[in-house]
């Protein structure tokens, strides 16, 4: 292990370091986040959301875009798979269906960074919640 | 000095910063009681472990009660030394103390003379209110020193003399909670532990948990055998305490009623282990010359310092700590082995008996002579020089038993020929007092002219390390003293480093010398005591008429009859001895 | 570098490892290679995330999935089901008792809504053993702060505003303690850490050192810092191996990045750290007692002054904090006094964590601010007490401590609310007792822990804490007379008006404030030879009532010492004076013929 002599060395590997548990900082604050859930049941992985979900965590983490994202089961519309329920900071969760990567993109660019709705939104009648 | 202003019990005093709530009290005459704490001033002793609070007082603002004895005065204190509080606390942690302390005060050895009696009488105990369960161990015995740990109290001083004081590090607290009690590593017993007798632990004990090996009943029964002729020897020490036992004022000699007392005991003949502290000179001395004068001959390999070797205690402590260093010590034996050895073959030839009827008893101001006589080097075929080992205290119980009236005895002599002494050999009973004999013979030995001077006030004293040089006509022989083996210990530290500049060094196991031995009538932490039979001691020299050994006509007359030379071949093999390797 | 999409936290404090969290790593790491996942997830060993009572924990991260009592055979499923194909495992959420509905995200638990978490921060968050996600954590920043842009006093100041007080017991402020070492002037100086906890129950500096090392260590260099000290010691009990074992590998790790050592960070301030290991005496928490045990001496307190911030180890002026004291200052820098002072009552700052045990629901570590009640901590956090049974007092501050009434549980927990009740702050110990709970008995059992903690050098302590454990055996043996309850008051006054050490000054404690508060109880053992909680075995009395007992000779033949007779299809009897109240008779008797008064 290579010394650290200077505080500024030691700011270094922090920010080294805190990307690596950034994801457990995210979780434990995930009200302040950009929350992003992924449906990733059978009807949702046959659709393609593994891709959907790798291509957001990818393209989220290269904008430095702090966003939480998660898998969840099937939010019951398997009609529009893959979908994916975003919640901005101290908004509403929004869900889209068909979540390619291109929709995927789109969601980022338009919805997320500039927070301009978007087609393809799926009327919300629910909560989600744990039972 | 700083002051500070305080009112105990109401009474204004004006005391210097940083003494301790008790002295500022003692100092106008308010006497708290203390139990565990102990401090001998000039000889730098405290045991203030603060773990008996007896002595706790009330501070006036202070959420609890303040030990007396480790609280600090402090500007403004009001403290109430005897509130009703006070004393029920005082009272309350006495009846927990007496609790757990067998309840055999009417034949328990301490019994008169115990600390913890005299306080549960002073606070007035008349009844226990918490009984239970009382806590018990295994007695356990050694040649010198019994131990009824039943009885102890956790004051902790035998451990502060044994550990602080002696550096023998015996005695310590093991256990805890009520099983807690002062006890060698592991509960071993005392003579398996490198326990040197010197008794320093028994002398401060405040109740029976240590007391010596009690021998009068064998001293009585030899001398109830009308086969046996016994003999006795006292230690100068003895003179300058005995008469403490009986109510006289501290510093009183009391060599002429001692041996009308020891002669009405019924001794065959009354001898002076000064007698043998004289021989002990000329062979020691003599020991000591020979050495300088090889060093002086440019002898690399002559072993300098000497150190006396008349502390059997010193010895044992030497025997198991320094054992590398045992070519040290001169090799003459203690005077009380002395004696044994010329009573059984010189005196015994002159009476004409063998020395198996002959009975040897010593009174020491020691605990460690009981042990040293039973060292298989001090005996042949078995039968041991001196037989018999007894305390100045325990004297003074035999003398009590006998029915004499001590004050009123009148002053007797020393019978012949062991009963001659002088000055210098009285003064082996306090620190400094054998090397000041050493110095006035080997001075004129040395250099064959008279000493300018007796008294050498250099040596004298009560520092626990003590130096001096004296000038043996142009020849500077620099001498050190030590007395408490720690202060031993640091000056065998200096030889060992290399870094000793002495010539000859004194060294006695016990606070102050003989004089402040394990088995003197005990001081109860009054160093003023000792200081008192210090200069009973001087006094004794002053008064004697002479007082450079080699000038004892006795001595001189014993060399001719019987041992040739000092340092001869049969004083080799009766004055002299050999040490082991304990660890 | 590989980015994880999944952390998998897992705790391995001496409590969950004791229920196999090693295997359930394991077996966690071979299902995720075995799906190919190893560069996806992480599986992360933590330190304690406090809720013991559910232990072992797994946490999901990213979606903040709480598993508790996992064992090693649910291992596939939650790799298989949740980090594959993000069902959570509903069987392994917790499960909320009032709502009785699961509950996935550990934030939505009541467990956990009540507790800030400052000397706690890091316990079940990061890898203990990995100095880096410390770092990540703003470790070491605070240390890098004081030593580069604050000078030793402003430090002081600094801590001396957030009125942090000791959080070992005694409440002292730790700034003025801190102060009051720098002022004394010596060449050696040493900073302690008393890592000796020793109360029944309690287990937070435990489970910090094996959570969070590294805030510990920090800690102490800015104390050293502050004082002048270039040299600190852990003492630390040997019955800690989890905790020494983090707390080398921590040190090593910081001396490797020079984060301890000589020259730290290039400003010339040094500081290394030795461990000292204690023998688990409960006496060496104070810290003289501390003290004299690293250096060899016999653990026993000595009267106080000299402080041991003017002679202490070694006879060198020396500051000793406890293991949670220390965990609090590297946030009070890097967050500032004024945000920590603005957290806990108004004497009492922060937070102060609390090992809950005893008749309670959720048993566990917490951390709580100042001033959280006593029914906030056992009802919402604890989860209330166990099997519906009725609380009946709760013990604060170990053996020393005193025990609360229902009449106080609304009392907000500060140091100085807790003494004003007649209890104490303590290390934080906190246990709960029901309706089942003898309280003489309780006193009993307090009183024995102390007196075999004794160092016995002082009367009081040794001989004292003796009778009254006896009187108190007489009076559950229902042998006592009414004069040994004031019998016990007297003595219990005595002994903390005489006693040496804050253990003796305290043992009476659990004997005064049980009769102060229960008195009745007392008196029922003592007048009416009854035990109220049936808990005495002695004051206990079976019979069986002849026109229920049907003869069916059950009773006879599982009464283990033949205390029972009958003939077949007659009433039977039990001979007292052979009865051992084991109470065989009761539990198997099938027609309730058998009383117990």
């Amino acid at each position: 292990m290579a010394k650290i002599k200077t505080l500024a060395d030691l700011r270094k590997i922090k920010e080294e370091a805190q990307s690596k548990i950034k994801l457990r900082e995210n979780s434990d604050n995930p009200e302040q986040l950009i929350q992003i859930k992924v449906g990733m049941a059978t009807c949702g992985i046959a659709s393609g959301a593994k891709d959907t979900m790798k291509y957001l965590v990818e393209e989220l983490e290269q904008e430095a875009i702090d966003a939480v994202v998660t898998q969840t089961g099937c939010m019951g519309y398997c009609y529009a798979e893959p979908t994916v329920e975003v919640t901005v900071p101290k908004k509403e969760p929004v869900v889209f269906g068909y979540v390619n990567k291109e929709k995927a993109r789109e969601i980022i660019d338009m919805y997320i960074k500039r927070g301009e709705l978007i087609d393809g939104i799926i009327p919300v009648n629910f909560k989600t919640i744990d039972e | 000095m700083d002051t500070v202003n305080l009112t105990i019990d109401n009474k204004p005093v004006v005391v210097k910063e940083g003494i301790t709530i008790l002295e500022a009290a003692s100092g106008i005459g308010i006497d708290i009681p203390t139990l565990c704490h102990m401090k001998l001033d000039d000889l730098n002793i405290e045991n203030k472990p603060g773990g008996c609070r007896i002595c706790v007082v009330e501070v006036n603002g202070r959420r609890n009660l303040a030990p007396a004895c480790c609280t600090n005065v402090h500007d403004g204190m009001e403290i109430n030394t005897h509130s009703m509080r006070v004393i029920n606390a005082r009272r309350t942690v006495m009846e927990l103390i007496l609790s757990d302390h067998p309840f055999d005060c009417l034949i328990c050895a301490k019994s008169g003379n115990c600390d913890l009696q005299d306080m549960a009488h002073k606070l007035g105990i008349r009844e226990i209110r918490y009984k239970g369960e009382q806590s018990t161990y295994r007695e356990d015995t050694s040649p010198a020193i019994n131990r009824e740990i039943d009885k102890c109290i956790m004051c902790r001083r035998c451990e502060t003399m044994c550990n602080e004081v002696q550096t023998v590090g015996v005695l310590s607290a093991i256990n805890r909670g009520f099983e807690s009690v002062v006890s060698p590593a592991f509960e071993m017993n005392l003579d398996h532990s490198v326990c040197t007798y010197c008794g320093q632990c028994v002398a401060v004990c405040p109740t029976g948990a240590l007391t010596e090996v009690d021998e009068t009943g064998k001293v009585i029964r030899a001398l109830s055998d009308p086969s046996k002729t016994v003999i006795v020897q006292t230690a100068p020490a003895v003179r300058a305490a005995l008469g403490e036992e009986f109510d006289m004022e501290a510093g009183t000699l009391v060599t002429g009623k001692l041996v009308a007392a020891l002669r009405r005991l019924g001794f065959d003949h009354i001898f002076d282990t000064d007698f043998a502290a004289d021989l002990t000179i000329m062979e020691e001395g003599t020991e000591l010359l020979n050495r300088l004068g090889k060093h002086l001959a440019g002898d690399k390999d002559v072993k300098l310092p000497i150190l006396t070797s008349c502390c059997p205690a010193w010895v044992k402590f030497f025997e198991h700590q320094f054992p590398e260093m045992m070519d040290i010590p001169s090799t003459a034996r203690s005077p009380q082995q002395m004696f044994g050895a010329i009573a059984k073959t010189y005196f015994a030839d002159k009476l004409g008996i063998k020395r198996e009827d002959l009975v040897v008893v010593s009174i020491m101001p020691c605990v460690a002579k009981k042990y040293e006589c039973g060292r298989d080097e001090f005996k042949t075929n078995d039968n041991p020089d001196v037989d018999h080992a007894i305390t100045t205290r325990e004297l003074a119980a035999l003398i009590k038993l006998s029915n004499i009236d001590f004050k009123s005895l009148p002053n007797e002599d020393f019978d012949n020929p062991l009963g001659e002494s002088t000055g210098a050999a009285v003064i082996f009973g306090t620190t400094g007092g054998v090397i000041e004999a050493a110095v006035r013979t080997a001075y004129e030995v040395h250099t064959k002219k008279e000493l300018p001077r007796l008294d050498f006030e250099e040596l004298r004293g009560m520092e626990g390390i003590r130096e001096a040089t004296i000038d043996f006509d142009g020849l500077p022989i620099k001498i050190g003293i030590a007395h408490g083996l720690g202060n031993a210990r640091k000056l065998l530290e200096d030889i060992q480093a290399g870094k000793s500049k002495f010539h000859a060094i004194e060294i006695m196991s016990c606070p102050g010398g003989c004089i402040g031995g394990g088995g003197q009538p005990y001081h109860h932490g009054n160093v003023e005591v000792l200081k008192k039979r210090q200069v009973a001691i001087y006094q004794e020299d002053k008064n004697k008429a002479i007082r450079k050994s080699h000038e004892n006509p006795h001595i001189v007359k014993l060399y001719e009859e019987f041992l040739g030379e000092p340092m001869s071949e049969k004083a080799h093999h009766l004055l002299h001895t050999s040490y082991f390797d304990r660890t | 570098m590989t980015e994880y999409r999944m952390h998998l936290l897992i705790c391995g404090g001496t409590g969950c490892k004791a229920s196999e969290s090693d295997e359930i790593k394991n077996r966690l790491n071979k299902f995720i290679s075995d799906s190919g996942l190893q560069n996806d997830v992480q599986v992360v060993a933590t330190g304690c995330f406090g809720f013991c009572e559910k232990g072992p924990i797994v946490k999901v991260l990213p979606d903040n999935t709480f598993y508790v009592e996992v064992k090693p055979g649910d291992a596939e499923e939650i790799i298989k089901e949740h980090v594959v194909k993000g069902r959570p495992v509903k069987r392994l959420l917790y499960t909320d008792p009032t709502t009785a509905k699961h509950i996935s995200d550990s934030k939505g638990m009541d467990f956990y809504k009540k507790q800030i978490r400052i000397a706690l921060k890091n316990c079940g968050f990061i890898n203990p053993e990995n100095i880096d996600e410390y770092i990540a954590r703003n470790g070491y920043e605070a240390m890098g702060k004081c030593l580069t842009e604050m000078s030793p006093e402003d430090v002081i100041k600094e801590v001396k505003d957030s009125g942090l007080r000791g959080r070992g017991g005694g409440g002292f402020p730790t700034g003025l303690k801190w102060e009051i070492t720098r002022n004394v002037e010596n060449e050696q100086k040493y900073v302690v850490c008393n890592a000796d906890e020793g109360d029944p129950g309690a287990f937070m500096d435990r489970s910090i050192l094996e959570g969070d090392p590294h805030s510990v260590i920090e800690a102490m260099a800015i104390c050293g810092y502050c004082i002048g000290a270039d040299k600190g010691l852990v003492y630390i009990r040997a019955e800690y191996p989890l905790a020494i074992q983090r707390l080398k590998i921590a040190i090593k790790q910081a001396e490797e990045y020079g984060l301890i050592g000589d020259n730290i960070l290039g400003t010339g301030f040094n500081f290394n750290l030795e461990l000292r290991y204690g023998a688990g005496a409960f006496v060496c928490g104070e810290e003289t007692a501390l003290i004299h045990s690293m250096e060899g001496l016999r653990g026993e307190p000595t009267f106080k002054p000299p402080f041991p911030s003017v002679s202490g180890y070694m006879g060198k002026p020396t500051n000793v904090n406890n293991v949670e004291t220390f965990a609090n200052i590297p946030v009070i820098i890097n967050k500032g006094a004024t945000w920590f002072s603005n957290i806990g009552s108004d004497k009492s700052k922060g937070t102060k964590v609390f090992a809950l045990a005893g008749k309670i629901n959720n048993v566990g570590l917490i951390e709580v601010p100042m001033g959280t009640t006593l029914r906030e901590v056992i009802y919402d956090i604890g989860g209330g007490i166990k099997d519906g049974k009725a609380f009946k007092a709760v013990q604060t501050g170990g053996p020393s401590g005193g025990c609360l009434t229902k009449d106080m549980l609304d009392i907000p927990i500060d140091y100085d609310n807790l003494l004003a009740s007649g209890s104490m702050m303590g290390s934080g110990g906190m246990i709960v007792m029901d309706e089942d709970d003898c309280m003489v008995s309780i006193a009993k059992f307090y009183l024995e822990f102390t007196l075999e903690e004794s160092c016995g050098k002082c009367t009081p302590c040794r001989v004292g804490n003796k009778r009254l454990h006896e009187i108190l055996e007489k009076i559950t043996e229902g042998k006592g007379e009414e004069e040994d309850i004031e019998r016990l008051n007297e003595l219990s006054m005595v002994i903390k008006d005489t006693a040496l050490c804050g253990l003796g000054q305290t043992s009476p404690n659990p004997v005064l404030s049980t009769i102060l508060n229960f008195g009745e109880e007392y008196k029922a053992h003592v007048i009416d030879g009854k035990c109220p909680a049936g808990q005495c075995k002695s004051l206990l009395r079976y019979d069986i009532v002849e026109d229920v007992c049907t003869g069916c000779t059950l009773c006879f033949r599982n009464c283990p010492v033949g205390a029972i007779s009958g003939e077949r299809r007659k009433p039977h009897y039990i001979d007292q004076s052979l009865c051992i109240k084991c109470g065989v008779c009761f539990d198997k008797c099938k027609f309730n013929a058998i009383t117990l008064t």
